[in-house]
């Protein structure tokens, strides 16, 4: 199982996925509680950027919705566990459930009428928008005024409902992203990454040459919105509070993928550096500026910005891919690499 | 000879314009036979209707006897129809062997025989030096090379050949030229080509078929196309006659 794992990786690279993973299990040992929710927030927007990048780096379909499944996700396991008392493990399935069917709706509506390309990535805004609506009016899980989870005295984790101290979500969104990108690295190689990969560079001859692309695309959105949906609930969790108008909204959407396309789309490792720096370097601006005294609204959004610009105008793959090349780590993970 | 695919009466028209007008042709298992014609003939329609991209108008395909006409084209390959495009159409971002690995998956349990299917294909085609090299980084004549590649791996009984000598050296044109004469004797792999080199039709063609205006004018041995005055006509006008 390790050997397949790791076949055709170079040493360095192992190496340095090593290492990186000793250094995150080692982190909450010297890392303050402010470092570790910055961590969190790292690693949370490692995995979903990991999940998204399966719809739009491997199969070429790009989601700016995907707050969709966030939301459905986090709104079903925290309504579970506030009405019913339902821990979160055990409404994970049907979290993910529903937020996998949510994508089956779209997908098919989009793949069965030939909507593609930015029609397709404006109807992911419409359902994400309808959500955002949807959930304004749906008092019973609160409508405009949100939903609140109990929030008990952190005396002990419990992990089984996921109420806790930052180290023990630490830990739970850490093993999430690894099993995230293991998944994502094994799925590159298999016959849906080949698939996907084929689908995304040319749909008319992946079809020519036997791929049922209809099925193969839904599969794409299905898992995506599904893996996306479990970061909902670590989210619901995490948080204790969701809002139709934070959780839903479109900002939430662009936010999520700016890790992939500053790191590398289509990439393993991109999808991480892009969460590192874009939340590092927010969180280091915000607190630069915090020392500084000063306070300008909106500032997170403007680097955001900027940030973008500059990968698109001087790194058009991203960040991962010279990198990787940079550090003769190419063959395991550049773009396209499905070998 | 049994015929392996059977056209008959199929017509396209694009908005007004009549592409193709109830043609009917028939390939012979294990024979090569080549569509040819002026541009703007409706061969490539042609194609495109037989591999399932357009859903023909009128008219019927069959393969061994059975109808595939409007069947999808991930279908039709499945049936054992391999293609490749008048424009070529490689994954660019992806390396020449992994092109060929997604071509072999249709014929493959396992990603290992689909591995294996492609790095043979490569070899044939004389692509295996190029193996780990993104598609995009090829010449215009390995392009040509890797469609013909993929199209093989899908292991057709049936392949569709859309101008795959254009724009290759006269070198290269007898390279490809013996490369499918023995696919075609070796494996008894039938092929329809759309071709303008005349060298190459002339060479591999059991059957010429002339297209003109979207209609089959002529049909017969290369010999016969090359003496029918209404081919004559139809490539070098009235006056040459």
């Amino acid at each position: 199982m390790i050997g397949r794992l790791v076949e055709g990786t170079p040493r360095r690279g192992l190496v340095l996925l090593a290492v990186l993973l000793m250094a995150f299990l080692a982190a909450p040992l010297v890392a303050n509680d402010y470092m570790l929710t910055v961590l969190i927030l790292i690693l949370y927007f490692s995995y979903t950027g990991q999940a998204w990048n399966i719809m739009m780096g491997f199969a070429g379909q790009l989601s700016l919705g995907h707050a969709l499944y966030v939301g459905l996700g986090g709104y079903a396991a925290a309504a579970l566990y506030f009405h019913f008392g339902i821990g979160p493990w055990l409404s994970l399935p049907l979290a993910v459930a529903v937020a996998a069917a949510a994508g089956a709706i779209l997908g098919f509506l989009a793949f069965r009428f030939g909507v593609a390309g930015v029609y397709f990535a404006i109807l992911t805004i419409a359902f994400a928008e309808f959500a955002r609506v949807g959930f304004d009016h749906f008092t019973w899980v609160g409508g405009s005024a949100g939903l609140f989870l109990p929030v008990a005295n952190y005396t002990r984790n419990d992990l089984w409902t996921l109420r806790g101290n930052p180290t023990m979500f630490y830990y739970v969104i850490l093993a999430m992203t690894v099993a995230a990108f293991v998944l994502c690295h094994l799925l590159l190689r298999s016959r849906a990454g080949y698939c996907w990969q084929a689908i995304r560079e040319d749909e008319e001859a992946a079809r020519a040459l036997g791929i049922n692309t209809f099925r193969y695309k839904m599969y794409a959105v299905v898992l995506s919105a599904g893996m996306t949906a479990f970061a909902g609930v670590f989210f619901a969790f995490y948080y204790n509070n969701l809002f139709p108008e934070q959780v839903f909204s479109i900002s939430r959407s662009i936010e999520l993928i700016l890790g992939p396309i500053i790191g590398g789309v289509g990439t393993l490792v991109g999808p991480i550096i892009g969460a590192f720096l874009i939340t590092g370097l927010a969180e280091s601006l915000r607190e630069v500026m915090h020392a500084l005294g000063v306070d300008v609204p909106g500032l997170k959004q403007v680097f955001y910005g900027l940030c973008l610009l500059a990968v698109v105008m001087f790194l058009p793959d991203g960040i991962w891919p010279p990198l990787s090349r940079a550090l003769g780590l190419d063959r395991d993970s550049s773009r396209g690499q499905g070998t | 000879m049994p015929a392996l695919l059977e056209v008959e009466g199929l017509s396209k028209n694009f908005s007004g314009l009549r592409a193709v007008q109830d043609v009917s042709f028939a390939v012979p298992a294990g024979a090569i036979v080549a569509l040819i014609g002026p541009n703007g003939a409706g061969k490539t329609t042609c194609f495109n209707m037989i591999a399932g991209v357009y859903r023909p108008d009128a008219g019927a395909v069959r393969l061994n006897g059975e109808r595939i006409d409007g069947r999808r084209a991930d279908q039709i390959c499945r049936a054992g129809v391999g293609r490749t495009f008048q424009l070529v159409k490689p994954f660019a971002g992806l390396s020449v062997l992994d092109n060929v690995i997604v071509g072999a998956l249709n014929a493959s349990r396992t990603m290992a025989e689909a591995r294996t299917q492609a790095e043979a294909m490569l070899d044939l085609l004389g692509l295996a030096p190029k193996r780990a090299l993104p598609a995009a980084s090829l010449t215009l004549a390995e392009r040509k090379r890797l469609e013909v590649a993929r199209a093989l791996a899908t292991r057709p009984r049936m392949l569709l050949l859309d101008e795959v000598m254009a724009g290759l050296r006269p070198t290269e044109i007898d390279q490809m030229v013996k490369l499918l004469r023995d696919l075609n004797s070796a494996r008894g792999l039938t092929i329809l080509l759309i071709e303008h080199v005349m060298r190459a039709v002339m060479a591999l063609s059991l059957r010429v078929i002339v297209m003109h205006h979207g209609q089959v004018i002529a049909a017969g041995t290369p010999d016969e196309i090359a003496r029918d005055p209404a081919v004559l006509e139809c490539y070098l006008g009235e006056e040459a006659l």
